[in-house]
């Protein structure tokens, strides 16, 4: 059966034309129960023994998909209407309802009512569109009842007073989500239901505590309609709200039709919105873009923000954002060249659920009823979240997952739900848990179609592989490993031999993971979806299942193992004469560590070939190396920790800074060449589907903090290029030996990070690595733990005739998309690894208070940032305390980036040494933070 | 975007082999010596054929050969924002010579030397398949005109959206940018006329897309000598035999 759906359509040109769309009305669309007679039951969802079938207004699911994803709720029809219409309003929420829908442990049904004959409705004229999904929605739950007959009862939940009236004058049974979960007799389901933002009088208890609170906070925001028009004539702008990840009340908005970003300046001016939210942004008056506060460590008003000790920062993507220091010209009255703004709409929300726990209070009187409370999240970014419960006693001292419902104008915070518990705070395993969840990790076992594709174990070379001729037999070269000490997973071999003619044959071997791991099936999909394996410090989340990892793929000494080879023939003096890439079988001769190399090279009596094979790379590695730098490329530095864990009780034992010794700089200058080489062979095969990585060259306002400093200590640094940058580090050399050092960390976190991209979305001289000098660059060297690298691999592979591209490739927008996620995945592994080492830092400084040394790295009006080098942690030395701020007792010296004492007794300096005294506090209970004073 | 739905449905309601519906009806302007109008879905497409006749201009005569000449085009109101088209732009061109190529290869033009056979085809309403549509309908108007074929020549589209082949591409599915592959046939000789594709697609998709596009010509041609056959069983009715 045919309907043409007509309807009117504005095109983006502001023309009104007509549309006609073909819809067809099909008689097999089946109702999904296995106990129904008439239909083809091989589809079906619900259960078999089902007595309830729920049918889901839209509001529900917009609303409660926290409850729907409780396996509590069962035998659920979803309307193809309800999907469109939440697709339509709210992208997040119809992901997980599709994911419930296709968990085959659920016996959710969606039921395409859109296409059914019996259950299509016209739109009647004069009729919304609102309604008429309403009543299709009725129309559906109607003709479940009575095509699935008295057996069963058919249930519409709606919380539309309007849809719900409706039904029962139409003989449906219908009800509210609230009086259909109380009749389930599960209290703990209540607690997931999201309070519609009617009720908020209930909120008045917790408002009481603050009386001054209970007026308007917030201007309201602009109705869509206005906001269109005022985008339209640039009085808005439109964007998404970035906010800064240590000083929660300062964020940004990135506005293309500004060309700039704007920045915005407290709760108020920020008016509700939340990080991530599309909004829109209007511009104040140019005399209150100064109104920043950049000098002081920001608090506002009662809210109790303290700057966390953290981690140093590696890049500019994880440092705190700093408005460039004002009066540093010595002009007064400098108004910030960024334009400040104000949020008059939200667009769209970027709301999701958040971990964290609740901020201490005592339980109040009489136990078992309702009580408000506010959440705190993890990420700092957020605001507090007022949550109601009724489990107040069993939440106050553990980590749990909280999802925003509202925030209207009256509250400061907005309002939101309890959706999960995950542990005990200060737990190790839970505060990793939390680690996993709030950077989006997924941690879960491989599913067993994921297992399925693996190779039957165990698992050897087998003769076909030999005989294949696009596979070089390589196991009678001397190839050996050098690994961090432990190293389970190694990805990479090499090998080096003296050719008669005078020069040097050098193989770097990558194990051959595409011949595991074939495009298109379940173990591919796993791995582009977690994108990167990640490291905590005690214990590591693989991209690929467990045997491949550390068995199959890995390059482990004495077994033969397949290997992706780039062979290059470099004379003497490391130049490459020929390079040549094929799939090979080796045999590693020996997996050397670090230390051990290390030992091998420094030992004069040691002449064995292994040991000449080292010392023949090391050299022609740093020929290699000085020639990089050469050419411009950084020498940077980060402070990475090293932990030694108990693998008993896996509690940090000892800390210390990871020492990098010549021979990791010898293996990683190969694997610099290998990535270089085969990004050019693969661009050149591939020019408009290359996976390759870029580094951008930082801009002068990214360096601003870092040439200030400088320049306070008097050290004067180019920045004009990446080679003029490196000479004049080379050059700051101040009165100690670990003042290059810190002055290159201080660089490092100037900068972004790199990130991956697909060659056809930018023009080559975007393709440029900063960092590296190089004007190519991708990563190839890592399989077994990194996506890009298989795609890389994939990619060289059809460059050289071995094998077909995958289809993704001609798919731009499909390979644009997995180089985001690639970037995303590989963000948030940093992320959750940096993470998890401040939670073990705080573990191990629990029991152990200690006094260092440190280093000022920020002067603030109130005291100074320090970073201790041995620990490679960052955090605020407050010499006033919070009641004495403001008192006037210090001044700071912007241009000297100085904090004296009014009196003259004492003064501090940038990057001075001083010496702090670390310790555990618990201001709170069980809400343990490392404290650093001055001695 | 989703354009088959995990239920297996495509946005206007079809499953991804199945085609849109199909109407025809010949003789639709009685001053030509053969007419159809072709529907697929919303693509509306009217084909007259004038011949075989003398031929206009002499110097274009082939002697062994009836010379084949086909004109496309696109009515105003065929697309929503009815704008005015100029004739002969390059698209026209360019399908005007598609269309003339595909049923020179099915005319039997050395039967008729020294003539030549004109076919004017114009979209009256597009919903994508424009290109299927014409030659559909070229065919109907020929054999309406009575003009020796060694075959009906069919044609039909498929496309490959969300890693599916999806038969019979509407506008919109076709305004996604996915490879959108038009292919002719000679039915009873098993033969491939045309085979367009603006977009690339791996070789092993390609021919299950094609295998698809194949059937999808079948049933036009199964429908199109029913049509034909219904049309001469009138003929034979109104002349009373
Ligand atoms: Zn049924």
């Amino acid at each position: 059966m045919l309907h043409n759906k007509s309807f009117a359509k504005k095109t983006r040109a502001g023309k009104v034309t007509k549309q006609l769309r073909e819809h067809y009305l099909r008689d097999d669309i089946y109702c999904g129960a296995p106990f129904c007679t008439v239909c083809n039951t091989s589809g079906a969802r619900l259960s078999a023994t089902a007595s309830t079938v729920l049918v889901l207004d839209t509001n529900v699911v917009l609303n409660q998909i926290d409850l729907l994803e409780n396996p509590a709720i069962e035998d659920v029809v979803v309307l193809s209407i309800v999907l469109e219409e939440v697709k339509n309003k709210n992208l997040a929420v119809y992901n997980r309802v599709r994911a419930i829908c296709s968990n085959p442990k659920r016996n959710f049904f969606v039921f395409s009512n859109e296409y059914h004959r019996e259950t299509f409705v016209k739109e009647m004229t004069g009729e919304t569109k609102n309604d008429r999904n309403d009543r299709a929605i009725r129309v559906a739950a109607q003709w479940y009842q009575n095509h699935l007959g008295g057996a069963v009862k058919v249930l519409l939940i709606t919380n539309d007073k309007g849809n719900k009236r409706k039904a029962s004058e139409e003989g449906i049974f219908a009800e509210t989500v609230e009086s259909y979960v109380k009749s389930l007799d599960r209290p703990d389901l209540l607690d997931l239901l999201v309070r519609p933002a009617s009720e908020d009088v209930d909120m008045e208890e917790v408002e009481d505590l603050r009386p001054s609170k209970r007026k308007v906070i917030y201007s309201e925001h602009k109705p869509m309609s206005e906001i269109t028009s005022g985008l339209h004539r640039g009085i808005y702008h439109q964007g998404k709200l970035r906010v800064n990840r240590y000083n929660p009340f300062e964020a940004y908005v990135g506005s293309e039709s500004i060309g700039d970003e704007v920045r915005v300046y407290g709760r108020s001016n920020m008016n509700r919105a939340f990080d991530g939210d599309i909004v829109a942004v209007e511009v104040l008056p140019r005399d209150q873009w100064h109104e920043e506060k950049s000098l002081s460590i920001v608090r506002e008003e009662d809210e109790d923000e303290d700057e966390d000790v953290h981690l140093a920062p590696n890049s500019a993507d994880d440092a705190p954002r700093t408005a460039p220091q004002q009066g540093s010209s010595g002009e007064v009255n400098v108004v910030s060249s960024r334009p400040s703004g104000c949020i008059v709409g939200i667009i769209k929300r970027n709301w999701h659920s958040y971990c964290g726990s609740l901020e201490p209070m005592p339980m109040p009187a009489g136990s078992g009823g309702i009580a408000h409370a506010l959440f705190v999240s993890k990420d700092r970014r957020i605001p507090k979240i007022r949550i109601q419960t009724r489990q107040l006693e069993n939440l106050l001292d553990k980590r749990i997952i909280v999802a925003v419902d509202s925030w209207d104008r009256q509250s400061r915070y907005p309002s939101g739900h309890y959706v999960q518990t995950i542990g005990e705070i200060g737990d190790r395993d839970t505060e990793s848990e939390l680690v996993l969840i709030e950077n989006d990790i997924n941690s879960r076992p491989f599913s067993s179609q994921v297992l399925a594709c693996l190779p039957p174990l165990p698992w050897s070379v087998s003769p076909e592989d030999l005989s294949n001729p696009i596979r070089q037999d390589l196991r009678h070269l001397r190839v050996f490993s050098v690994d961090p000490p432990g190293c389970k997973d190694i990805d990479d071999a090499l090998h080096c031999y003296a050719l008669p003619n005078g020069n040097y044959e050098v193989g770097v071997h990558i194990a051959d993971v595409t011949n595991f791991v074939h495009p298109g099936t379940p173990l591919d999909d796993e791995a582009t979806e977690r994108g990167t394996s990640v490291y905590l410090v005690e214990r590591r989340i693989d991209m690929l299942p467990k045997p491949l990892t550390e068995d199959i793929c890995s390059l482990r000494s004495d077994v033969e193992r397949l290997a992706f080879s780039v062979i290059w023939e470099m004379t003497p003096e490391a130049d490459i004469i020929s390079s040549r890439y094929t799939k090979s079988v080796i045999k590693s001769s020996a997996a050397l560590s670090y230390i051990e190399a290390q030992a091998r090279m420094d030992d004069s009596r040691l002449m064995d070939p292994v040991t000449t094979d080292l010392r023949n790379m090391n050299s022609l590695a740093k020929k290699m190396r000085s020639r990089r730098i050469e050419r411009g490329a950084l020498t940077l530095a980060s402070a990475e920790v090293k932990f030694q864990i108990d693998t008993e009780t896996h509690d940090p034992l000892d800390i210390g800074m990871y020492q990098i010794r010549e021979a990791n700089q010898m293996v990683e200058e190969f694997m610099l060449a290998a990535n270089v080489s085969v990004a050019e062979q693969i661009l050149k095969n591939f020019p408009l589907c290359s996976l390759l990585r870029r580094h951008p060259t930082p801009t002068r306002e990214m360096l601003e903090p870092l040439l200030c400093t400088a320049a306070a200590v008097g050290v004067h640094l180019d920045v004009s290029s990446s080679k003029a940058l490196a000479d004049s580090l080379d050059h700051a050399v101040g009165d100690d030996p670990y003042f290059n050092k810190l002055i290159r960390i201080l660089a490092t976190r100037c900068m972004t990070q790199a990130v991956y991209f697909c060659s056809g979305d930018l023009s080559p001289p975007e393709y440029h690595h900063y960092g590296l000098a190089s004007p190519l660059y991708t990563h190839f060297t890592s399989p077994i733990r990194r996506y890009a690298d298989v795609i890389v691999h994939r990619l060289l592979a059809a460059s050289l005739g071995i094998s077909k591209l995958p289809s993704v490739f001609h798919d731009r927008l499909q390979l644009t998309s997995i180089a985001d996620n690639l970037n995303y995945r590989h963000r948030n592994a940093q992320m959750a690894g940096r993470a998890s080492v401040e939670l073990h830092t705080l573990i191990y400084f629990r029991k152990r208070p200690t006094d260092t040394d440190a280093r000022i790295v920020k002067i603030r009006s109130n005291g100074f940032f320090v970073f201790v080098p041995k620990y490679g942690i960052e955090g605020p030395v407050y010499l006033t305390t919070k009641a004495e701020q403001g008192s006037g007792e210090w001044y700071v010296d912007e241009q000297q980036q100085k904090i004296k004492k009014m009196d003259g007794s004492l003064s501090y300096s940038i990057l001075q040494t001083v010496k702090i005294h670390m310790e555990v506090v618990e201001p709170q209970p069980n809400r343990p933070k490392l404290q650093l004073t001055l001695i | 975007m989703e354009f088959v739905s995990p239920e297996g449905l495509r946005l206007d309601g079809r499953r991804p082999m199945e085609m849109r519906q199909i109407r025809a009806e010949i003789g639709a302007v009685s001053k030509a010596d053969g007419s159809a109008v072709f529907e697929m879905g919303n693509t509306k497409v009217i084909a007259a054929v004038y011949g075989p006749r003398e031929l206009q201009n002499r110097s274009q005569q082939i002697s062994s050969q009836a010379l084949v000449r086909c004109e496309y085009s696109m009515a105003n109101f065929s697309t929503g924002d009815r704008m005015r088209k100029s004739k002969g732009d390059r698209r026209s061109t360019e399908i005007s010579l598609v269309i003339r190529q595909t049923m020179e290869a099915c005319i039997l033009t050395h039967l008729m030397p020294r003539s030549q056979i004109d076919i004017y085809v114009q979209v009256l309403q597009a919903d994508g398949g424009t290109r299927s549509a014409c030659i559909n309908a070229a065919t109907l108007a020929l054999a309406d005109a009575g003009i020796p074929m060694c075959d009906l020549v069919t044609s039909c589209s498929a496309g490959y959206l969300n890693t599916t082949p999806l038969l019979d591409l509407n506008y919109v599915e076709d305004s996604a940018g996915g490879p959108d592959v038009t292919l002719g046939i000679l039915p009873k000789l098993d033969k491939v006329t045309l085979l367009q594709m603006d977009s690339k697609l791996p070789i092993d998709i390609l021919e299950n897309v094609m295998q698809l596009a194949i059937e999808g010509c079948k049933a036009i041609a199964k429908y199109i000598r029913e049509v034909l056959l219904e049309n001469t069983k009138q003929l034979e009715y109104r002349r009373g035999v």
